[in-house]
């Protein structure tokens, strides 16, 4: 690793503040930030830790009836408080790489970062969660901006995720052993006004919505509605452990097991 | 350089670190706790795991200056002070749960903080709380037999393989 100075405020403004000087970059959980230092892909003069902020930790539920997580909230956390107001999401959350790894990883540093093939955002795009930063609030279906993109500005906090909660939902993951990340992964929400369905690891933009899926199965909420649609190969990721037309068709089977999961 | 002080094993100590200085190095070479192995550095094998404030975590992947403050525990604060073994190593080392023994710090203090949160795992909740750690001489049998054996099962049953 390069040399940097590390500091670990205990407030959002400290953090703010901190992230507003030369070559400063936020640091959640470091499970993918930690590597990437270590091969020196990334050179910051400073890291700002967001583990010691007490109003970014936790789970509750709001007036609303929305799930409410803090943004430097631990998988681990998220997969033991949020089991009984939202389980798809929590069972999501106990997926995530290994118990060591939950333990520190975060979920706004998981969607700060943005990988293409992680699990938190299928769970924000396929709820319509909301990403509220330190200055402003971002809908799900404007915040992701292609692979490892999002809309965050320099130096903005994810300081809080709001799920509104499905009468249904599931996420199912063909699992990359290796890395643990999704080879595809579909979360499947179906809200009282419709369905709305979320592919990770599938597409070279990262995380999308499959809107033909989500008409046919706002029409009928059963594996059967996916039957006759298909999806192109055309855009999805393609490496050593899948090719495009692997991936496309695991976007219609893990939909459908999703499906099956939630209506069962 | 800055100095970053923790209770570790039970001990306040205080040791100067920079701010690239992951927790696994000031362990190791800050106060010369080397039980504490590092097998990958790249956060997959987990040979580095230890506890912060109750909780695993791979200690090469996180930075000493994050622990600032914290209660840190790791192998070495495993057995009892006058070095009796704990259930856990006892259990290794009576169903001889490792082979080369590299990876054994790490699968001691994951299988200590899965008996904390499961006192009593089935076989196949033992294998996938270890997902993360790595033997590479591919010893998981006995190692899956020992912490059966630790959270207080009959593991009679189980074939030595």
């Amino acid at each position: 690793m390069y040399s940097f100075d590390i500091e670990r405020p205990t407030t959002i403004a400290d953090a703010v503040a901190a992230l507003g000087s030369d070559e400063a970059q936020a640091l959640g959980g470091g499970q993918t930030l930690i590597p990437t230092l270590k091969q020196r892909l990334a050179a910051p003069a400073k890291l700002v830790s967001l583990s010691g902020i007490a109003e970014m930790q936790g789970v509750c539920v709001a007036d609303d009836g929305a799930l409410c997580i803090g943004g430097a909230t631990p998988h681990a956390v998220v997969a033991r408080e949020a089991a009984a107001a939202y389980p798809a999401l929590a069972a999501l959350a106990g997926q995530i790489g290994d118990p060591a790894v939950r333990n520190r990883g975060t979920i706004g540093g998981s969607l700060a970062n943005n990988d293409p093939a992680a699990c938190y955002p299928a769970a924000v795009l396929a709820s319509g969660a909301t990403i509220v930063t330190n200055a402003r609030s971002i809908a799900a279906d404007d915040y992701f901006d292609g692979m490892f993109g999002t809309a965050l500005e320099e130096g903005e906090i994810i300081v809080e995720v709001r799920f509104p909660v499905p009468e249904a939902a599931s996420y199912q993951k063909f699992l990359q052993p290796a890395s643990r990340f999704a080879l595809t992964g579909a979360f499947v929400a179906k809200f009282a006004d419709g369905v709305r369905v979320a592919i990770t690891g599938a597409g070279e933009e990262g995380v999308f919505r499959w809107s033909e899926a989500e008409t046919a199965l706002s029409h009928e909420f059963r594996p059967d509605a996916l039957m006759d649609l298909s999806v192109s190969a055309d855009g999805m990721i393609e490496d050593l452990h899948g090719s495009k037309a692997y991936r496309a068709h695991l976007v219609k089977v893990m939909t459908a097991r999703a499906v099956a999961a939630a209506a069962g | 350089m800055p100095k970053v002080s923790m209770t570790v094993n039970g001990k306040a100590v205080s040791a100067e670190a920079e701010g690239r200085t992951l927790l696994s190095s000031y362990l190791r070479e800050g106060l010369g706790l080397t039980g504490t192995h590092v097998g990958c550095d790249t956060s997959q094998c987990g040979a580095c795991v230890v506890h912060v404030d109750g909780k695993a975590v791979k200690s090469c992947t996180m930075f000493a200056a994050e622990a600032e403050g914290a209660e840190v525990t790791t192998i070495e604060g495993m057995a009892a002070p006058d070095g009796t073994l704990n259930a856990i190593q006892q259990a290794f080392q009576d169903h001889h749960g490792l082979q080369c023994g590299f990876c054994t710090p790490g699968m001691v203090m994951s299988a200590a903080a899965l008996l904390e949160e499961n006192p009593t795992p089935t076989e196949a909740e033992v294998r996938h709380y270890l997902e993360g750690n790595i033997c590479r001489c591919t010893g998981y049998h006995n190692i899956v037999k020992a912490i059966l054996a630790a959270s207080g099962q009959d593991v009679s049953g189980i074939a030595a393989e």
